[in-house]
């Protein structure tokens, strides 16, 4: 059943209480901190929640019962970064199909300490296993820039203009406290750090930390009971591609961003110029780039010199990824919790860089190596 | 250096080299891919109702649905699409090595290395000419993987 905008909202929305490197707590610890800081925010205890969504495999079942719910509703989807919007769209249909009332999302992820979180490579009979794996991919770094040189050859992008991603990013991240990375860079030091994978270098990878956060969605008329004010979903989209990054259809494009971003903007009813803060999933440097096109802020290859024109930057007419993004404040594999916690902030009026007066954030969120998309509006007020 | 580098020697000597790397398992629906590779020939399959080549490999056409697809051998031409030059040490490889994807003359891509060639930006252009070679990896596996084409080939 779909839900109409603005008909659920956001109503409790937390992190860990400390994120980047937490050793302390394992992954399931990081799901509940997360959950118990969320609940706390929002005013509800464990019993006042009826429906649960995380990612990983049997991951609804262990934090359930793991935090006291019994749910009535649960997803599990799992298609990486991405999934927590996702969550928020299946959470949002749900409320409006009456299967629960009040759902939380969360996320934990001990990504830098793997504190029961040991990370599995593909298996040789998949299909990444069987014709990727064998060429010598070693994670992320070394399979979400594959499209990138075909991508700057197609569009003009230089060097310069990917390392400029990471500069503007700083600058949002030194006004940080919690970022992972707060002092800023210039263009030359990007391109002097540490080759990773040509043509990236370590300032355009995101670190890998660990860390989670949470979300609590209800309907928009009970959304005012709650002690923060509720930030409302506007619209959202979801689409996937493929587990293979050399099978994605076009290197210069992402076709779930062109699903999933129109998708959430058009049920939102609003234009671009409505948007007053984006968070673009941004694990490695070309990523803003992508967003930026395949969600339509900018023609297809214009993105470098919207960024490098100081449009996404402090003071800039769309600020971008205003808590330092995944490259600057924190990257525990799965970013997309935080690009949404942001969001929630910004449009609260609660962020550390907060952006004066935003009606309307928009939170995109990318999984795996481009196999996945989800796409969330967020508005202040209720349509 | 760049001479004593793996992926620079003749595809031949290559093969000397134990692989440590990560092996595929061949599947029902892609065990008639790896034996092709086994003996020398690149496959690929058809869809009947588009003409269109497609990969990986499944049994049947992911444009239109229809399984009457027709197996055939590739022509093993492609050029260099697009590739990352990895510098950290991976079991089975020795950085700075890149990992390439081709698009071959019937229009798939794949991921591979690019072989008999230096491992750099500089010699590694996108768009060169690159023919198939085929590096044995055990006794059922042998890993399709690209050289520069020469001159006249």
């Amino acid at each position: 059943m779909a839900y109409k905008p603005g008909s659920v909202a956001v109503v409790g929305a937390a992190e860990t209480t400390r994120i980047g490197v937490v050793p302390d707590m394992s992954q399931i610890m990081l799901h509940a901190d997360a959950a118990l800081n969320a609940m706390a925010d929002a005013g509800l205890q464990p019993k006042d929640i009826d429906g649960l969504a995380c990612v990983g495999q049997m991951m609804p079942q262990q934090i359930a019962h793991y935090l006291g719910i019994t749910p009535r509703w649960v997803d599990g989807t799992g298609v990486g970064g991405c999934s927590f919007m996702l969550h928020v769209r299946h959470a949002a249909a749900a409320i409006a199909a009456g299967y629960a009332h009040t759902i939380l999302i969360t996320h934990g992820e001990s990504g830098k300490s793997r504190v029961n979180a040991t990370p599995r490579p593909p298996e040789p009979e998949s299909l990444a296993g069987q014709f990727e794996a064998p060429f010598g991919p070693a994670g992320p770094a070394t399979l979400f820039p594959i499209p990138v040189l075909r991508y700057m050859k197609a569009t003009g992008t230089t060097h310069e203009h990917l390392a400029m991603v990471a500069v503007v990013q700083r600058e949002w991240a030194a006004q940080n406290p919690r970022a992972l990375f707060q002092e800023r860079v210039t263009v030359e030091e990007v391109l002097a750090s540490r080759m990773v994978a040509y043509p990236f270098r370590l300032l355009q990878c995101c670190p890998v930390t660990d860390g989670g956060g949470a979300l609590i969605l209800t309907a928009a008329e009970r959304a005012t009971d709650f002690p923060a004010p509720p930030v409302y979903l506007l619209g959202s989209g979801e689409s996937v591609e493929t587990t293979m990054v050399s099978q994605m259809e076009d290197f210069t494009s992402s076709r779930a961003f062109r699903v999933s971003g129109p998708t959430a903007m058009k049920m939102a009813g609003i234009r671009h110029e409505d948007v007053n803060h984006l968070m673009i999933y941004d694990a490695f440097a070309h990523l803003p780039l992508f967003g930026l096109e395949d969600l339509g802020f900018c023609a297809r290859g214009e993105a470098k010199d919207f960024i490098g024109e100081g449009n996404t930057r402090p003071g800039g007419k769309l600020p971008l990824n205003t808590n330092g993004g995944g490259l600057s404040y924190t990257h525990t594999g799965m970013y997309g919790m935080f690009a949404l916690q942001e969001s929630v902030r910004q449009v609260r009026g609660t962020a550390p860089a907060q952006v004066p007066d935003v009606k309307i954030s928009v939170a995109h969120g990318v999984g795996g190596m481009f196999s996945s998309s989800g796409t969330i509006v967020f508005g202040k007020d209720r349509p | 250096m760049e001479a004593l580098h793996p992926f620079f020697l003749p595809v031949s000597k290559l093969a000397e080299i134990p692989f440590t790397g990560s092996k595929p398992e061949p599947t029902p629906e892609t065990k008639h891919f790896w034996d092709g590779c086994k003996s020398g020939k690149l496959l690929l399959q058809r869809c009947p109702d588009t003409g269109r080549a497609y990969f990986p490999p499944r049994p049947f056409s992911p444009f239109t649905g229809n399984r009457a697809v027709a197996v055939f051998e590739a022509s093993g031409r492609a050029t260099l699409y697009s590739y990352v030059i990895h510098h950290r040490e991976v079991p089975g490889f020795t950085p700075p090595y890149a990992i390439a994807v081709v698009e071959l003359e019937e229009g798939p891509r794949m991921m591979t290395n690019i072989v008999e060639c230096p491992q750099t930006p500089e010699a590694l252009k996108l768009d060169m000419p690159l023919e198939v070679v085929f590096r044995p990896v055990d006794d059922s596996i042998s890993l399709p993987l690209f050289r520069p084409l020469k001159e006249g080939a």
